[in-house]
């Protein structure tokens, strides 16, 4: 069976019995087999386990029982997200060997509804960084040109959409770690509104913006998914109490009579190309029926300073727990102290040292209001910005990343250009809005671009909308 | 001298003592602050754990509602107001904090600004009651002293990780360490009537901390040094006033007081440098990601309120208006720590002296606890037999023994078995006189001043009279034909 489909028909096509879910496996596993060694999408290929679950779903169907919306569908699990006895190692040499004794809300929740899982992804360790190079078990590379990193920090989820490894994956998003590597390799990619998934299971970067969203093919594939994954649950204390969102039904309403906001005071330094592309959506959707509003984000400007410390502050206190006294690797010293240095030094990788070191600092006595507490000043800014700006406009499009995918190398040794990858989709985080980020043509070298639809808090339905008319408009 | 007695300031020397107690409890709930695991004492290691407790990755803390309304209920107890609140993480690496991060109350607690009363009416003021987790156990073997330093390898049980925990924040009202002392009781006695927790000090479901500084009269407040490891009410005292002794020393001596966390040594009696100001630990703390803000509204605060049952100094203020006994006294505080002062207001009911039964349940009933097996009716009946003068104190109480001894008897019976029946006074002057006859010595020696002549006398009425005679009676019949 061909691969070049969606999640949406492979689980129709099972559910009806037109498809067999092991031939669906099968389809993606060739895909794996023939590029995996150039793209380097996964730490762990689960093949045994995928076709355990791919026969669980032919079984159901065959005794006459629904699998359920995902039937036989290929799914890839950012490697951050646990699941039972499956390594789980955030692409850190610290958690190297662990296996969670549990399964994530979110991957109970996909085999629920019948989902095959292919394996784990790579990713920038802990989920920092912007082309998945930070990662121990080295880079994923963009399957439209395997010189060229895949964005980050779930590259290797974007990059196992993009090369048919898999039909859709998930990957969490803390300052655009969706977003960004869903715009390098050309899928959808979207970044929830904080709180509609659950974040049970998932290792924690930086508690208050993490957020688990899919990567799909098309955007009716990313509603698919996105349905399956919400909805409270009573183990995320910071779930918000509702029920799934729904958002098939919203795919072909257009956007006759919706307000586009365009951000007049947008940080520069995009390619040509990609303000080219965001000056084409801005039409597609006018000639679709809908307003383009001028809006104002005076304070966006700094959402990346608060970011780069609101982040790494969380990120200091939640890393401190890989001690090598319970889990993961242990480096054997002289007493507890000298263990837990000797196992940190060698267990983490540079940018996770360094982002400790500036969240460390950012919280200690004495600093604590002149950075953390000013940064949390800056984030009340921004969403208050926001709030002025959706007074005026349904959604607001930008840019998802500035520049298309870059070679791989050429930014690991600029720490600061590359956090700049993240200015336009790090305010969404600080505010907790949702956003995300649609194909819409190409750019420099013929790569893919990217232009992100912004809504306010649970604004998912009309986000959606205006989604799904981008793709109907692209050129 | 350090002795103080009521109404009089203790005072060592020319200096006054300053004292604060942060005491923390372990709240009595079915499971832990944050997770599903039991928060249970005294089983194996590690059996009471789940990701959550283990601080794995990805597992996240859930607050647990009945820790709120346990914590809510101390809190009222305290006289506090409940306030909305918020959670933080304190930071500190340490093997047996599993996240490396404790979850505590910050600048946002649940309960502040409370007082406690001591039974003679002194108020201890309580600035803030919060809610935290507890930490693991560690043991470490090898090595000296328990130490982690120095040890062969350290041992870590989980089972307490997680277990939730009141730190009751008491003002530095306390001026002595027999104050120290009542506050810790009638705190105890608290929070075990209202049901937050067992309060067992030698169990470690209860831990006292005490800041404990110096000054004379009207200076300004001393540096302070905090105490830990007080494991007993009466160590409690002791560490207080070793260490206020210790900074006096200093001071007298020309030193200052560091401000640092000292050790209380049970063995040795004295207090150790734990760590100073300056090597303390940096928590940093931060508003805890993972949890939403804690805002218990009016509705629930008052069922809570509303459930309080009465506070040992309701109970005991009751039971002297009862029985005519001081509140203060020791036999109200020793039968209102054990609840049984209910069961002495039934007997009251029941018609029989409630003075006599707080008399007669205070000493016999050590051993029942608060719900005594003894009927309401069967003491109060004894009681009336001794109040109407047909058994005397003596009798009364070996009746009562053996009554206590089954759980329950009909005195009137008991007393029959025995052959106590009251003797008129006519009959026991006979026996009175008989024996100053037959012990003609004693009865000079008593005469001449030797009060414990007297036993011989007492005997031989007793022996005579088969016990029935009442001592008291004996007495003051012998004392009377004396002349004095």
């Amino acid at each position: 069976m061909s691969v070049e489909t969606t999640a949406f028909r492979i689980a129709d096509d099972v559910r009806a019995g037109r498809a067999r879910a092991v031939d669906v496996l099968d389809a993606h596993l060739a895909n794996v087999t023939a590029r995996e060694g150039d793209v380097h999408a996964f730490n762990t290929v689960t093949a045994d386990e995928a076709r355990r679950m791919a026969e669980a779903v032919d079984a159901a169907v065959a005794a006459g029982r629904d699998p359920g919306p995902l039937a036989g569908v290929p799914i890839a699990l950012k490697d951050n997200m646990c699941t039972r006895g499956i390594p789980t190692t955030c692409s850190s040499r610290i958690l190297e060997g662990w296996k969670p004794p549990y399964d994530a809300t979110v991957v109970t929740r996909l085999a629920a509804a019948g989902a095959v899982f292919v394996g784990k992804t790579n990713l920038d360790e802990f989920a920092m960084g912007s082309s998945t190079e930070n990662s121990a078990f080295g880079p994923t590379f963009n399957p439209h040109d395997v010189t060229r990193v895949s964005g980050g920090s779930s590259g290797g989820s974007a990059a196992a959409v993009a090369a048919r490894f898999a039909a859709a994956s998930l990957g969490s998003d803390t300052g655009g770690s969706i977003r960004q590597p869903a715009a390098l390799c050309g899928v959808v990619g979207v970044k929830p509104t904080y709180g509609t998934v659950s974040r049970y299971g998932l290792v924690a970067f930086a508690s208050s913006l993490d957020q688990i969203g899919p990567f799909t093919h098309d955007v009716r594939d990313a509603a698919l998914l996105l349905e399956t994954i919400s909805g409270h649950d009573p183990l995320d204390s910071t779930s918000i109490p509702q029920p799934p969102l729904q958002l098939l039904g919203e795919i072909d309403r257009g956007v006759a009579g919706l307000r586009i906001g365009r951000i007049t005071d947008l940080p520069g330094g995009s390619e040509p190309e990609v303000e080219q592309r965001l000056a084409e959506a801005f039409e597609a959707l006018a000639a679709a029926g809908a307003t383009i509003v001028d809006v104002e984000l005076p304070s966006l400007k700094y959402g990346l300073t608060a970011y780069y410390l609101i982040a790494p502050a969380e990120a200091s206190s939640n890393l401190a727990r890989y001690d090598g006294v319970r889990y993961g690797s242990r480096v054997e010293a002289a007493d507890t102290n000298a263990m837990y240095m000797a196992t940190r030094a060698a267990g983490f990788g540079d940018e996770v040292k360094r982002r400790i070191m500036l969240g460390t600092y950012a919280l200690s006595a004495g600093y604590y209001d002149a950075y953390y507490g000013k940064a949390l000043k800056v984030r009340r800014l921004i969403s208050d910005d926001f709030a002025r700006a959706y007074e005026r406009a349904e959604v607001i499009l930008t840019p998802t990343s500035p520049i298309v995918a870059f070679p791989v190398g050429s930014k690991v040794d600029d720490p600061l250009s590359m956090y700049l990858c993240d200015v336009f989709t790090i305010p969404t985080n600080l505010a907790g809005h949702p956003a995300m980020s649609v194909p819409f043509g190409t750019g420099a070298h013929g790569l893919p671009v990217g232009v992100q639809v912004l809504a306010p808090t649970l604004g998912e339905p009309v986000m959606f909308r205006v989604a799904a008319e981008l793709e109907r408009g692209v050129r | 001298m350090s002795e103080s007695t009521p109404g009089e300031k203790f005072m060592i020397g020319e200096y006054e003592l300053v004292c604060g107690l942060e005491v923390h409890v372990e709240l009595a709930t079915a499971t832990k602050l944050f997770s599903a695991s039991a928060n249970r004492f005294g089983d194996e290691p590690n059996v009471h754990i789940d990701p959550v407790t283990l601080g794995l990755p990805g597992a996240l803390p859930v607050l647990n509602r009945r820790a709120v309304e346990l914590a809510m209920r101390i809190g009222l107890a305290l006289n506090c107001s409940v306030q909305p609140c918020t959670f933080h993480r304190k930071n500190y690496f340490y093997p047996d904090m599993p996240k490396a991060y404790q979850i505590s109350q910050y600048d946002q607690p649940l309960n502040v600004d409370g007082w406690l009363e001591l039974p003679g009416g002194k108020r201890i003021g309580v600035e803030r009651a919060h809610l935290e987790e507890d930490t693991g156990k560690s043991t470490h073997v090898g090595g000296s002293g328990g130490r982690i330093h120095g040890s062969d390898h350290s041992l870590i049980d989980f089972n307490r990780a997680g277990v939730p925990l009141v730190e009751i924040v008491g003002r530095p009202d306390i001026t002595s360490p027999e104050e120290a002392r009542q506050y810790v009781t009638e705190l105890r006695q608290i929070l075990v009537a209202i049901g937050a927790s067992d309060a067992k000090m030698e169990e470690g479901s209860m831990r006292c901390d005490a800041n404990v500084s110096v000054r004379k009269p009207g200076d300004p407040l001393g540096t302070r040094c905090e105490i830990k490891n007080v494991n007993s009410v009466r160590s409690l005292g002791r560490a207080i006033e070793y260490e206020a002794r210790r900074q006096i020393a200093l001071i007298e001596s020309g030193e200052r007081v560091r401000q640092e966390t000292r050790h209380w040594d049970e063995t040795d009696g004295r207090t150790h440098t734990l760590r100073t100001k300056e090597d303390a630990d940096d928590y940093r703390y931060f508003l805890e990601p993972d949890l939403v803000p804690l805002a218990p509204d009016e509705a629930w605060i008052e069922e809570v309120r509303a459930s309080l049952p009465s506070l040992p100094r309701e109970r005991r203020a009751r039971l002297s208006s009862a029985t005519g006994a001081p509140a203060d006294g020791e036999a109200i505080m020793v039968v209102v720590e054990r609840g049984q002062d209910d069961y002495v207001l039934a007997v009251g009911d029941h018609g029989a002296d409630a003075a006599r039964a707080l008399v007669h349940v205070k000493e016999a009933f050590a051993e029942q606890g608060s719900e005594p097996r003894v009927p309401v009716a069967d003491l109060a009946r004894l009681i009336t037999l001794e109040t109407s003068g047909k058994l005397t104190a003596t009798q009364a109480k070996t009746v009562l023994a053996e009554i206590v001894g089954a759980g329950g008897g009909d005195a009137e019976a008991i007393a029959a078995a025995k052959g106590f029946e009251a003797m008129d006074t006519s009959e026991l002057e006979a026996m009175v006189d008989q024996a100053i006859a037959s012990n003609a010595d004693a009865w000079a020696k008593y005469c001449a001043g030797e009060e414990k002549a007297m036993g011989a006398l007492v005997g031989a009425i007793m022996k005579t009279s088969k016990g029935k005679a009442d001592g008291k009676a004996v007495t003051a019949l012998l004392q009377s034909k004396r002349g004095s």
